[in-house]
């Protein structure tokens, strides 16, 4: 793309002033030059720094049908994500330097928003050597983690922190106790019991998050802790943000929309690893969220395809996709009780976990990036699975009427996504087939 | 061929609700993994209806033994409620499901508890894997704390039947002079059973005939 863009009548995500932005090579400009090749009329739509999600599984390399780079980073872009971090547990491990050098590669070749893998702790995620933090992190992995294959030996994850705090980087803990998880298929509770199904209690989750929070404490190292979904987990964290220990951690929409009842009817869309809690749970996760114990969102996006998922419940795998679905969760749930502001649920999606990795800042500034998504926080729509961008269709919201939805985002200066109602004009418009374009070069700024 | 009449017994809880989705044909649930076997349920019922001429409002049965693990119990639970009756259960802690109270049962503290007063009781079996995996010490400490004999029977109202859904470990769940004795219907419930299953089989075929 030739020549600026200019986005006019946005309402600033945080300031909620009238705003004209413009930008031009992948930067945001001081100022609007009157002369820009494109003009994207915002009417009075929100406009934020590109949403980042710390927790997607892309499934590639070697679980393309479950989801690809190409088809997840759209799901993203779609979702109003500019910037991804991707799990390591696929077919091979993200274990070497080389295949975190993959992921890159395949994602600035057809990729729709930038792609930070998260490299292995232990090699094939087996829990026990460990992988090179330097190469992994030389190679572009901005955080290392075992999700999906917890860490049960309390010393390698000693260990790994140790190596992690001097590579600098954080590790993410995806907290379950093996042994207590046992055949677990859903969470422990009065459902699993009216249902026939093993129960996976919440202490599986909270006991691992209070041991790495105490091997935190003694390491020094960065315990970054995924998808917290019961009161005792958050507790922990709580307890470790008052100690001044260097542990955050994320939640999911799915743990403030949903509870274990969503089972009833053995449906495997409401199946996922930690597994949906109990109401008291979930009001726990909105209490953590209002008090800033939760340092920010991610959806943990792990598409399945629909022959894995078509199975009685304890037979489909754990996991349901998040990333074209997770903005209108957090305003549906979250901005339209009340709960907290709008401004708050996109700081927790954009400079949170920008933070919590410290990736590159992203603000609406001369000199930053453009990475950029328009919000209509009042559009309602009805979630539709067959239209979703990314391959996997395994969400338990088929149906559900929400609101809140990203009308244009933009990445690295290029449309990644953009719906009918927004107009682009000027003397080039910027839509390609499709409406969308997409860089080649989507650099991974490190 | 279309088929009208599916009969599933499967190890995943919900397959029969997830044939049923699925599938046009009727289907018969034969026993879905740990969650309800209801046949058995209808043949318990018929034997304990014959044991309580009829009436089962104001009695109440003891189950006693693998609570969690048990299909048995579950369909045995929702039918005895339904037509009015109570159920207290009995078990090791490891083996009573989380908020057991909520299936519509109440939960004793141990086997006397349980069978005090109980208008009958059913002993359930226990599977040896319940060992392996660390679930239980031995099948001599649950014979002690849990097995069914003499004695406890001596504590249910004079004449309670006694249950098993079979095949029974002697001298483990039940002690075998309890499992021979006057108050067994451990044989009438596997005679019942084939009555029970042939109506089930002749109502829903019918019920298809109807319906086409
Ligand atoms: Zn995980």
């Amino acid at each position: 793309m030739n020549g600026a863009t200019v986005i006019r009548n946005a309402r600033h995500w945080r300031t909620g002033e009238r705003l004209d932005l413009a930008f031009d090579r992948g930067v945001i400009l001081a100022s609007p030059r009157q002369d820009e090749a494109r003009v994207i009329d915002a009417r009075g739509l929100v406009l934020a720094p590109g949403l980042v999600d710390l927790h997607v599984h892309l499934r590639e390399p070697g679980q393309s049908a479950k989801e690809t780079i190409e088809r997840g980073t759209r799901a993203a872009a779609v979702g109003g994500f500019t910037a991804v971090a991707c799990m390591p547990n696929t077919e091979p491990v993200l274990d070497s330097a080389a295949w975190i050098e993959w992921v890159r590669a395949r994602a600035e070749a057809a990729g729709y928003c930038r792609v930070h893998p998260i490299g292995a702790v232990t090699m094939g995620q087996k829990g026990e050597q460990l992988t090179e933090f330097g190469a992994l992190k030389s190679a572009g992995a901005v955080a290392l983690s075992d999700d999906g294959r917890p860490i049960m030996s309390a010393s390698v994850m000693r260990r790994a922190l140790e190596h992690a705090r001097h590579a600098g980087l954080p590790i993410v803990c995806h907290e379950e106790d093996l042994t207590l998880r046992g055949d677990g298929q859903m969470n422990e509770g009065w459902v699993a019991t009216r249902l026939g199904l093993r129960g996976i209690p919440a202490a599986a989750e909270s006991v691992m998050a209070r041991r790495d929070v105490e091997l935190s404490a003694l390491t020094g190292g960065r315990a970054h802790i995924a998808h917290l979904s019961c009161a005792e987990s958050l507790d922990a964290l709580r307890d470790a943000h008052a100690r001044g220990i260097l542990v955050t951690g994320e939640t999911c929409p799915h743990y403030w929309t949903l509870t274990e009842e969503a089972v009833l009817g053995y449906d495997p869309h409401a199946k996922m690893n930690p597994p949906l809690r109990t109401e008291r749970d979930r009001r726990a996760v909105i209490d953590a969220i209002r008090d800033g114990t939760i340092d920010c969102l991610a959806t943990d996006h792990a598409p399945h395809t629909e022959d894995e998922k078509r199975q009685p419940f304890d037979q489909a795998p754990f996991g349901i996709v998040g990333l074209e679905t997770a903005l209108a969760l957090t305003i549906t749930h979250l901005v339209e009780p009340g709960h907290i502001s709008l401004a708050r649920a996109l700081e927790l999606w954009t400079e949170s976990p920008r933070r919590v990795f410290g990736l590159p800042d992203v603000r609406l500034e001369a000199g930053h990036p453009a990475d950029l998504v328009l919000i209509d926080p009042e559009a309602a729509w009805t979630v539709e699975p067959t239209a979703f961008q990314s391959k996997g269709r395994n969400t338990p919201f088929a149906g559900q009427r929400l609101v809140g939805r990203a009308l244009a985002t933009i990445c690295d200066g290029e449309i990644t996504h953009l719906d009918a109602a927004i107009e682009v004009g000027g003397a080039r418009p910027g839509r390609r087939e499709a409406g969308l374009e997409r860089s080649g070069s989507l650099a991974t700024p490190r | 061929m279309r088929v009208s009449l599916v009969v599933v017994r499967h190890r995943s809880a919900g397959s029969p609700a997830f044939l049923a989705r699925h599938l046009e044909a009727g289907v018969i649930n034969a026993g879905d993994g740990e969650h309800e076997h209801p046949t058995q349920g209808l043949l318990d019922l018929l034997t304990l209806s014959d044991a309580w001429d009829g009436r089962f409002e104001g009695r109440r049965l003891a189950i006693v033994g693998d609570i969690a693990h048990s299909r048995v119990a579950r369909s045995a639970i929702f039918g005895l409620t339904t037509l009015g009756a109570a159920v207290t259960i009995a078990g090791p802690p490891t083996l009573i499901p989380a908020e057991a109270e909520t299936l519509g049962c109440a939960v004793a503290g141990s086997v006397e508890e349980a069978m005090r007063g109980a208008d009958g009781v059913m002993a359930l079996r226990l599977q040896r894997e319940r060992m392996e995996s660390g679930l239980l010490a031995s099948v001599g400490e649950y014979a002690k704390g849990w097995g069914i004999d003499r004695e406890r029977v001596a504590l249910m109202r004079p004449g309670a039947p006694v249950l098993h859904p079979g095949p029974m470990n002697r001298g483990v769940e039940i002690a075998p002079d309890v499992a021979d004795g006057g108050e067994s219907r451990v044989f009438r419930q596997v005679e019942n059973g084939l009555a029970v299953r042939c109506a089930v089989l002749a109502r829903c075929a019918s019920a298809l005939t109807e319906v086409s």
